[in-house]
């Protein structure tokens, strides 16, 4: 099994370490190409700045590609910027990738003075959620389902083989979220 | 048990670096009005540098060089959805108090300011916002961190568009950090007396063999082919002072360095992002600079 992270900027080590630390036997590729994107099974796409990583995406070819994966059924998770380009609707933006039925707000809970550390359950399992200017998830479509909520308010949501977070389980120690994205990835093989 | 309070402050820092691996990767660039801000943030840069003057023309014009006034900050705050950063002289922790007060996401204690304090730096544990610092080697980086910068970078030699000085700071790091990593339990102690750093914090450099925050490189680059040089070097991204603004093209070129920095080890890319970028900003021979006119100097 192999895992991608889109590796154009953001936090592409931390994610790699993290699925090395669930199973060491799983191959993991800094995704920067078409060739690397055609040797993945699942893709992760990192936190980091959304503006810059969808300029690079489009600006070098990868658009097209990585939507196709995606409507093809590759798993593919977003954490926090990467929930950002996952969205059908982006507020006061155009829309990037537009594989998830959900409307995002970037930077919904303000500046990084307003970045905190939150708790809940994630599917079963409860979390420490690091939020860095997050994003607020504020619709959900029919078919998404809702697998964390912080303070009343979605932050995991999951529609087929598309998973998106709004906070960052790579910046914990905790590895059950990466867990779950690789059980995702070893269903679809 | 840890208190409230203390678990308050820990998640704080934690947060604090974390913010700093979100923009690993990407260009910081220096910008003066909200204008440049949104030029910058459209070409991909990861976040913006609020400043009244370049560093290249803080050299020229001479003076006391101050942090900028809060309206021009907010003004570019408003006009960006990226974080915003901006400087405050070394020492002058009420100049750092001003920017919290404004919520401004990052607050850099640069030498490219005037200082303020000639011993001491700020005692950025007392804050909740962010600090980054520049070092021109590991001891210098992990004193910064131990006074609470959550994020280091080169100082390099800012507005002189010549690449060498950071150049020579990253690779005495580099170079540095290996050497901790190299030595026996027993000779920690010692070293860190001769570097000057605290030791827990070699400890952890000699396990880890890395800073425990982020590093970027700083002052000096001014071309695609200097952004990827530093990268290449074990960089984990890079700021663009005087670099952008001060080119013949600002917006070509702050683009081709957001790609350098992405691309950073792919040459035809490189190539391909540096054809016919006009005019880089023009250059000074830091060697025939006087300690005087060294900014690196600053800071202790």
């Amino acid at each position: 099994m192999t895992i991608g992270v889109l590796a154009l900027q953001g936090s592409v080590a931390e994610h790699i370490k993290m699925i090395k630390s669930v199973n060491k036997k799983i191959d993991t590729v800094m995704v920067r190409t078409i060739d690397d994107l055609a040797a993945v099974d699942g893709l992760i796409i990192p936190g980091g700045e959304s503006t810059t990583l969808r300029r690079l995406i489009e600006e070098f070819g990868l658009f097209t590609p990585i939507k196709e994966r995606i409507v093809a059924g590759m798993p593919v998770w977003g954490t926090c910027a990467g929930l950002i380009l996952l969205a059908d609707r982006i507020e006061g933006e155009s829309p990037c990738l537009s594989v998830l039925d959900v409307d995002v707000k970037r930077n919904g809970y303000g500046r990084h003075s307003d970045s905190f550390v939150g708790e809940g359950d994630f599917d079963g399992m409860y979390v420490n959620m690091v939020f860095i200017r997050a994003p607020h998830i504020t619709r959900v479509g029919d078919n998404v389902t809702v697998l964390a909520e912080c303070d009343e308010r979605p932050v995991a949501v999951r529609s087929g083989n598309v998973l998106a977070t709004a906070f960052h389980p790579e910046m914990t120690r905790d590895n059950r979220v990466h867990k779950y994205f690789c059980n995702m990835v070893e269903a679809k093989i | 048990m840890a208190s409230k309070e203390d678990t308050k402050a820990a998640n704080r820092k934690l947060l604090n670096r974390n913010l700093a691996q979100m923009l690993k990767g990407g260009v910081i660039m220096d910008v003066t009005n909200a204008e440049q801000a949104q030029i910058a943030e459209a070409a991909g840069a990861v976040a913006v540098m609020a400043l009244e003057r370049v560093p290249a023309d803080i050299r020229k014009e001479g003076g006391v060089a101050r942090m900028s006034d809060p309206k021009m900050i907010s003004e570019i705050q408003k006009a960006v959805s990226i974080p915003v950063m901006a400087k405050v002289r070394i020492g002058h922790f009420v100049e750092a108090q001003i920017l919290e007060a404004i919520k401004i996401d990052y607050i850099d204690e640069s030498e490219v300011l005037t200082p303020a304090d000639d011993a001491y730096h700020i005692d950025k544990t007392k804050f909740e916002t962010p600090f980054v610092c520049g070092a021109r080697d590991l001891g210098e980086a992990l004193r910064r961190i131990a006074e609470g910068a959550s994020m280091i970078r080169t100082k390099g030699e800012a507005g002189t568009g010549n690449v060498v000085e950071a150049v020579k700071h990253m690779r005495k790091m580099r170079t540095q950090i290996a050497e901790v990593a190299a030595l026996q339990s027993e000779q920690l102690a010692t070293y860190a007396k001769d570097i000057g750093a605290p030791l827990d914090l070699v400890r952890y450099v000699a396990k880890n063999k890395a800073l425990p925050v982020v590093n970027f490189a700083a002052g000096g680059i001014a071309t695609p082919a200097d952004a990827a040089l530093m990268m290449q070097l074990g960089a984990d991204g890079v700021f663009v002072g005087s670099g952008i603004f001060k080119s013949s093209d600002p917006k070509r070129r702050a683009e081709a360095i957001v790609k350098a920095v992405a691309y950073y080890g792919d040459p035809a890319i490189l190539a391909g992002v540096s054809y016919g970028l006009g005019a880089a900003m023009t250059g000074v021979d830091v060697e025939s600079m006087t300690d005087a006119e060294r900014l690196a100097k600053r800071g202790w």
